[in-house]
């Protein structure tokens, strides 16, 4: 069993045999970061470029231990601080960064498909931390880690994902991800950030919370993207707050042992109450625990061709 | 090489022969110890598994106190990992006590060219500093390729190159034996 390309894109390309190995495997990582000394030997002397062309914290130092953790050698490249801001195309940055020799790619990038135009252009093994509104498939797969982790299942559990769902990457590759492992998904937010034709996803879409929580296994939080709502898809904050913040009684609709997630940085007050987020049933801070886990997982089988 | 490209040569030990090597190994670790006393067994995937279970439960049977057991895979310490066509599939690690300052008897199934030893030696010295560590094997079967010795063999079998030394066990395989194979001649 191993992944059928050279590359990470996206969930929607991916089998359910795939994120099963990968879950498997991150699984076994997860062991080594919980050890004194987080260190294996696995992957010496190969080399980790994580190129980012938009900030990050969590996904890009999530990226850097995941590598160092497998002993690979791992360099950051943010586009203020390089050739990028002197017009260097994204191919041209590509293939100087392969021709110092980099085996694995971390792009995140502001347009969606930047991710596959890099993975044609290079022969190292792509990897897609996140192209524009497109997708994020490793925040997919350790949301679905964390999933599988707490419930022991996925088949027939209920995940609602409420938030903007149209401008949301995290959103699209959670929808094609537990879609495949045969959970129940529905998505929740004002019909503004709601994309067409969603439903031919296989989810159900409500425009109420307190329908969409309701008997749910999983409540997913996006973060709200502050500089959207300037562009008027929803009339204030304040309103968006009142009609979709996670609260205590919002919660309380769903199953007794749901649990929350985010995939951060957090909003507080805005799209998830402040006690939401310490919650015990909260498991947001373990999700960047598991995110370290499953991109180890990744690097190791995207490292597989010898040389 | 893919099992049905070979056929049996041999039978070394059967379900028997198996007991009491292992019964024999665990007299010897509990003799070269002196008892128990911060004793742990730690078995290889995967076979070194079920055999360090058995060496628990004889030593117990013995000694009447247990013997903590710890799993280990040793996939991300080999040192062929940049030269194989795929990444081989992890399986479980879990040593549930500290190692530190124990004395940790790593247990196998077969010994060979000594290289899954010396992934398993790193990988328990990064999980902390055993007092000492010594080995266990069902089979030796020679052709070592480091200076690398095991401390109780239950049996040690000259075998060729082309040859495969083939242990099954009950919990693994649904079979108690082993077997010499050798690769069926073209000829």
């Amino acid at each position: 069993m191993q992944l059928k390309g050279k590359d990470l894109l996206g969930l929607a390309e991916m089998t359910a045999e795939e994120i099963d190995l990968i879950l498997d495997t991150a699984a076994r990582m997860k062991e080594i970061i919980s050890r004194p000394i987080k260190k294996v030997p696995a992957l010496r002397g190969r080399t980790v470029v994580n190129v980012f062309y938009e900030p990050s914290t969590r996904t890009r130092v999530s990226f850097e231990l995941a590598a160092k953790y497998l002993s690979a050698d791992s360099i950051n490249i943010s586009a203020s601080a390089s050739s990028v801001a002197k017009g260097e195309s994204l191919k041209d940055t590509a293939r100087t960064i392969e021709a110092l020799g980099a085996d694995v790619v971390v792009l995140r990038h502001p347009l969606a498909g930047a991710a596959h135009l890099l993975a044609k252009t290079i022969n190292a093994a792509v990897v897609n931390a996140g192209d524009g509104a497109h997708e994020h498939p490793t925040q997919a797969l350790l949301d679905i880690f964390t999933v599988k982790e707490k419930k022991g299942i996925l088949k027939g559990v209920k995940v609602a994902i409420i938030g903007d769902i149209l401008h949301s990457r995290v959103a699209r590759s959670n929808i094609w991800g537990f879609f495949k492992m045969g959970a129940n998904v529905v998505v929740c937010g004002p019909a503004t950030v709601i994309p067409p034709e969603v439903e031919r996803l296989g989810v159900r879409v409500y425009h109420r919370i307190e329908e969409a929580v309701c008997e749910a296994d999983v409540i997913m939080m996006l973060r709200i993207q502050l500089e959207r709502q300037k562009a008027g898809l929803f009339p204030s904050l304040r309103e968006y707050s009142r009609l979709y913040c996670l609260n205590e009684e919002r919660l309380s609709l769903a199953k007794p042992d749901a649990l929350i997630m985010h995939p951060g940085p957090v909003n507080r007050g805005v799209e998830i109450s402040p006690e939401m987020v310490e919650h015990p049933r909260s498991v947001i801070n373990e999700q960047v625990t598991n995110g370290v886990a499953v991109r180890m997982a990744i690097l190791y089988l995207l490292t597989e061709r010898g040389g | 090489m893919n099992e049905k490209d070979l056929r049996q040569k041999a039978q070394i030990l059967d379900a028997e022969g198996i007991r009491r090597a292992l019964v024999r190994i665990a007299h010897e670790i509990v003799e070269r110890n002196k008892g128990t006393e911060n004793l742990a067994l730690i078995g290889i995937q995967r076979r070194g598994v079920p055999l360090a279970r058995r060496l628990s439960a004889c030593i117990k049977e013995i000694e009447g106190s247990s013997v903590p057991i710890g799993i280990l895979d040793i996939t991300l310490y080999r040192d062929d990992l940049t030269t194989l066509s795929h990444q081989p599939l992890l399986q479980k690690t879990d040593v549930p006590f500290p190692v530190e300052n124990k004395k940790i008897v790593l247990v196998d199934d077969v010994i060979y060219t000594g290289r899954t030893v010396r992934a398993a030696l790193d990988a328990v010295i990064d999980l902390g500093r055993p007092k000492l560590i010594q080995l266990a094997v069902l089979i030796d079967r020679g052709h070592r390729e480091l200076p690398i010795r095991a401390d109780y063999v239950g049996k040690n079998v000259p075998t060729s190159r082309r040859e495969v030394v083939a242990v099954r066990l009950m919990e693994t395989d649904g079979e108690e034996k082993v077997l010499i194979l050798e690769k069926k001649t073209n000829a």
